[in-house]
């Protein structure tokens, strides 16, 4: 009989379960994990550097690339630190709009994470079937600010322009019979609100087709059901947030208890779980699915009945329309001096968090009076949640790392920033 | 609407003040968010009664978060009247090469933390300014609040402040091999090395960094951007307000 020792296993960056640029140096005995040691920073661009060089307006687009699959959630808590300092409130719409896309972004982040996830642990179909509807999601960020993933679409004091009111269609194509492009032009014969509508309508019966393929699934409860288990107190110690905090059993969503933007009007649940393993996180974040299509539907009620301006009125902040510019020597001024060295932020230093799809999206800012940051720190949900690993790995088997990083949601973006 | 905090943050505020009295050199209110300032000798202390103490219960550690002023309140762009066109911008100062007694001035690191209680629904943010420049050193939060591990590794990293008792203070963010400390405001953005592949040797190896860093929007701070320092200063400013420009 041979001696059996320890040994380490080194599982990533390039791995398909690691989620991105992952390298995990494990340390095994047998097949059971008695240590992981997380090496991230693959992706490290100094995001928070690079804004403390540029002008407030120019990093929006930094913050897209941060949680790549929840962009807008980013940019989000970027610009309300910004409008905190400035003590600016954007118009209703606005604040209706970005809640509209904060839930479409949600759900965004989610099917990804499912699909990864069920993926991870060998559940192929549900891939598919996210993929399918996440398509629909990219059009709709595609329709209201020109770009499937990095939108850029908040700005400091509202959002870049109005929902439009033609949703784009499929153009006519030698691939593509008539009847086959009637059908998918089906749903985009009216505005972007119709399509959303059309979506949110449709969504529900998605969800159960996803839950058909995993929450009774056997295989799937065995992988998840008592793996990475984590109990209130310590979820708290560790610093979750989130459905990672959800799923342990503490109902605190900054939605409702801090609520930002329009969530104080708006009527929805908070799904919380019990016994804080992997399998309870899912349920959560499948039930948050469905709550965001409540509050979805909601929003494209009251912006239908509510038209108006969806960025502030001060031009020191928000560039002055293309057709005054013709006109106004003083709006030419304006729209110079925004585009060129940007506006100046009252010295002080602000903390805005919101309730990104991943847990709390943090933005720490503090301003010396210039027309740049003086010091952009963002707080990341993943980062927390991963530094975790070694704690929730320990005594599981080697596979269940894998369903380990799927239940945290992992995005190397904004962990490594 | 946003949440109004205005009503439980003065009593939070209250709370601290009347609790801690002088172990904090400084709690005030920062646009409606309740600021303590803590001497790092005093921090572990204060931190443990702010997680322990019921009126207080802070049981996460949000963030952690390392600042460096070294050159807060600089403008490379001075002067609110137009008086010399654009040579006004070449008058830029690059903090890269500033001198080392510069480098030295007391208060420029600050460690900041922000901490929230999920029981009572309130938040605080805690600073403190490690004493030694040369080489900062603030104690490590890991035995309060073991969350905090990655963030002070972090804040290692890219500040080089230390934390006494952190059971793995290594790099995190930056390179194997990596030398000094990039968020530091005297490190430059484009930093100093480079990655190339080389044909000769068939591999890739690092060299100095041939990218020339330019400012392509000068930093600029307005009067009216500037918190007032007292009263009098007040005055002055409203005063060259109201005189019309020339």
């Amino acid at each position: 009989m041979p001696e059996i020792k320890n040994y380490s296993i080194n599982f990533g960056p390039q791995h398909p379960a690691a989620h991105g640029v992952l390298r995990l140096i494990l340390e095994m005995d047998g097949e059971v994990i008695e240590k992981a040691d997380p090496h991230i920073g693959l992706l490290h661009r100094g995001t928070e550097k690079l804004a403390e060089s540029k002008p407030y307006n120019q990093s929006i687009g930094y913050m897209d690339r941060l949680d790549y699959v929840s962009m807008m959630s980013n940019e989000h808590g970027y610009v309300l630190a910004i409008e905190k300092l400035l003590g600016i409130a954007p118009p209703k719409r606005a604040q209706y709009i970005r809640v509209l896309f904060d839930e479409l972004t949600r759900i965004r982040n989610h099917l990804m994470w499912i699909g990864a996830h069920a993926l991870d642990c060998g559940a192929m179909a549900v891939f598919l079937y996210a993929f399918r509807e996440r398509e629909e999601l990219m059009d709709m960020y595609e329709a209201v600010s020109g770009a499937r993933m990095h939108a850029t679409y908040y700005r400091p004091g509202g959002v870049y322009r109005d929902l439009p009111e033609k949703m784009p269609q499929y153009d006519k194509s030698k691939y593509r019979s008539k009847s086959r492009l009637k059908k998918i032009n089906k749903n985009r014969q009216g505005g972007l609100l119709d399509f959303i509508e059309d979506f949110a309508i449709r969504f529900p019966g998605l969800i159960d087709e996803y839950e058909t393929l995993l929450t009774d699934n056997r295989i799937w409860k065995q992988r998840t059901v008592g793996i990475g288990v984590v109990d209130a107190d310590r979820a708290k110690a560790l610093g979750f947030t989130g459905p990672m905090l959800r799923g342990s059993g503490v109902a605190w969503d900054l939605r409702k208890t801090q609520p930002y933007e329009v969530y104080d009007e708006l009527d929805f649940q908070i799904p919380v779980g019990k016994s804080g393993d992997c399998y309870d996180r899912y349920l959560v974040r499948v039930n948050e699915m469905r709550e965001s299509t409540k509050i979805i539907r909601q929003c494209i009620d009251w912006l239908r009945q509510n038209p108006g301006p969806v960025m502030v009125e001060d031009h020191k902040i928000a560039p002055p329309s293309r057709v005054d510019m013709k006109e106004s020597m003083e709006a030419m001024i304006h729209h110079f001096k925004l585009f060129s060295e940007g506006y100046t932020v009252p010295e002080g230093e602000a903390y805005a968090a919101i309730e990104h799809p991943k847990g709390e999206f943090g933005v720490y800012m503090i301003s010396d009076g210039a027309n740049k940051p003086f010091r952009v720190k963002i707080r990341p949900p993943g980062f927390v949640h991963l530094s975790a690993m070694d704690e929730m790995s320990k005594g599981h088997m080697l596979a269940d790392v894998v369903a380990l990083i799927g239940t945290m949601d992992v995005v190397f973006g904004e962990i490594d920033r | 609407m946003t949440y109004d905090f205005s009503q439980t943050n003065q009593a939070l505020l209250e709370n601290l003040r009347s609790h801690f009295g002088g172990k904090v050199q400084q709690a005030a209110l920062e646009l409606g968010d309740v600021q303590l300032e803590v001497a790092d000798t005093d921090l572990l202390e204060v931190m443990k009664e702010l997680r322990d103490l019921p009126q207080f219960s802070f049981s996460l550690c949000v963030d952690v978060c390392g600042v460096d002023y070294l050159g807060y309140g600089q403008a490379e762009w001075s002067g609110d009247k137009s008086t010399s066109g654009f040579s006004r911008a070449s008058a830029k100062q690059n903090l890269t090469t500033v001198s080392e007694d510069q480098k030295m001035q007391p208060r420029r690191f600050a460690v900041v933390y922000h901490l929230l209680s999920v029981e009572l629904n309130h938040r605080l943010r805690v600073k403190t300014f490690p004493v030694d420049i040369d080489l900062p050193v603030v104690p490590s939060m890991h035995d309060i609040w073991p969350g905090v591990n990655w963030f002070e590794r972090e804040v290692y990293d890219m500040y080089g402040i230390r934390f006494d008792g952190h059971p793995d203070l290594r790099r995190i963010l930056t390179d194997y091999g990596f030398e000094g400390h990039p968020f530091r405001k005297d490190f430059p953005l484009s930093g100093y090395v480079e990655m190339v592949y080389d044909e000769t040797e068939k591999r890739v190896k690092y060299q100095p960094v041939d990218v020339e860093t330019r400012v392509l929007v000068p930093r600029t701070i307005r009067e009216r951007s500037k918190r007032p320092a007292s009263p009098a200063v007040v005055d002055e400013a409203q005063a060259a307000q109201e005189t019309p420009a020339t």
